[in-house]
């Protein structure tokens, strides 16, 4: 076995699937931005730090930067734009940051969107300092978190108030 | 696009796997959770000509409790270790530790095996492995060898494995110790420790303590036992003045060198402190609490 340069993957997104070849060095992230036109899903960093690139994997939080997209063969993924029930709506947890002013620029959004959606998953009803410890790996250079945290509180009662929808 | 051009193997046998490697284990890089390796290759500080992805192998992703032993998979994410009953109630030091690994981002890919086999001198796992006496199973095509902790971890990202080799477990005593205790200093909740100390111990009917572990972090190129804490513990009452004595024999044991993140002399002061607060913490677990003096 000496190894391939390309592969083709399949993988679903966001319900869809897609299937595409690629290169073996490419990561998830420029796979769901380029290939599959995603560009909901932003790269801060490129090695692991900033967690804007963040997305779900089978259902977990995972930073998109640092898997090869070769490796999402046969996955589950959700973005950024698999969150809202549909066009012109909101899922809880974007219309929480929105009524908190929860986000400046926007950049870090999808990331922190979608590691509190991992939270809210497996805490309900998350502590301040649970929501406080798993966006620690998430960061954000305009707001100062306050919000952001405050946001998931809110979106925490009301996913709990909608019996727990996601 | 950031990784320098490599080609890629995905082997779906432990057989397959070796079989690779003791080909091209020499420009191959193993790749099981990523979270130590993809950043290197994005960073271009790593260039290997071929990736070999065990992501697929069968067998590799179990934790097993047999002979007095947890034995931890290649593929067991640090995510699914955090949360394993087994882990919990056999090696509660590693489910302490694991809390402090980065972030749950990287601990959904990360992989305990990946963390030892990568040696990071700040890394949580090598610590308790080395704390707690544990054993790195190394394979290679043919057959395998079990290293003691302590004679795998030789420098700084530096361990006995070669390259035609594959760690394919861990493994760490099960039980034994009613108390044990995880503490770490970082600049950042999530960001590589500047000091990190693990204790387990072991007390009698009476509360005196009949052995103690402490391992230290940060203040060398890899992770160490310090047998001058153990000793002070040893034989002593649960109490603050024998945490404060341990603590001072770590600072007195280990050798700090300064670095751009933290001076020496502010590394063995955090060896001291972080050794205080760990050994306290492991006296109070196990409900008799430590008295006041």
């Amino acid at each position: 076995m000496n190894g391939e340069a390309e592969r083709t993957v399949a993988f679903t997104v966001n319900g869809s699937p897609w299937r595409g070849t690629v290169e073996v060095r490419q990561s998830l992230a420029d796979v769901l931005r380029e290939a599959v036109g995603l560009t909901g899903t932003h790269l801060g960093c490129e090695h692991g730090v900033c967690g804007a690139c963040t997305v779900l994997v089978d259902g977990r939080p995972v930073r998109s930067c640092l898997m090869l997209a070769v490796q999402a063969d046969g996955a589950q993924i959700l973005t950024v734009e698999g969150l809202a029930p549909g066009p012109d709506q909101l899922h809880p947890l974007q219309e929480a940051f929105w009524n908190h002013h929860a986000l400046q620029c926007g950049f870090c959004t999808p990331g922190m969107l979608m590691t509190a959606w991992a939270l809210l998953q497996e805490h309900p009803q998350p502590t301040r300092a649970e929501i406080q410890t798993w966006l620690s790996g998430n960061i954000c250079r305009c707001t100062g978190y306050q919000n952001i945290v405050e946001a998931v509180e809110e979106a925490a009662v009301r996913m709990a108030g909608e019996g727990g929808r996601a | 696009m950031k990784p320098a051009p490599f080609r890629y193997a995905a082997p779906r046998t432990l057989d397959e796997a070796l079989a690779v490697l003791s080909q091209h284990g020499a420009e191959a890089k193993v790749l099981a959770g990523g979270q130590s390796l993809v950043p290197l290759l994005n960073l271009r500080l790593a260039r290997p000509e071929l990736v070999v992805d065990i992501n697929r192998v069968a067998g590799l992703d179990a934790v097993r409790h047999e002979d007095g032993w947890v034995e931890i998979g290649a593929l067991v994410r640090q995510w699914d270790a955090e949360r394993d009953p087994l882990v919990r109630s056999q090696v509660p030091l590693l489910a302490q530790a694991l809390g402090y690994v980065a972030h749950p981002q990287i601990r959904a890919r990360g992989t305990l095996c990946g963390s030892v086999a990568h040696a990071d001198p700040a890394a949580e796992i090598p610590l308790v492995l080395t704390t707690l006496g544990g054993e790195v199973v190394a394979a290679r095509a043919g057959g395998s060898r079990t290293l003691p902790a302590e004679a795998f971890f030789l420098d700084l990202f530096t361990t006995a494995l070669a390259s035609d080799e594959l760690v394919t477990a861990i493994r760490l005593p099960a039980g034994g110790f009613q108390g044990t205790a995880f503490c770490e200093f970082s600049p950042r909740e999530g960001d590589f420790a500047l000091v990190a100390v693990a204790v387990a111990l072991r007390w009698d009917a009476g509360g005196r303590i009949q052995e103690a572990r402490v391992g230290v972090s940060g203040v060398g190129p890899t992770a160490r036992r310090v047998v001058e804490a153990e000793a002070a513990l040893a034989g002593e009452e649960k109490s603050r003045s024998a945490a404060q004595r341990a603590g001072e024999a770590v600072a007195a044991a280990v050798h700090a060198s300064g670095d751009v993140h933290a001076s020496a002399e502010y590394r063995r002061h955090l060896a001291r402190v972080l050794t205080e607060r760990a050994v306290v913490q492991a006296m109070a677990i196990g409900g008799e609490g430590v008295d006041a003096q």
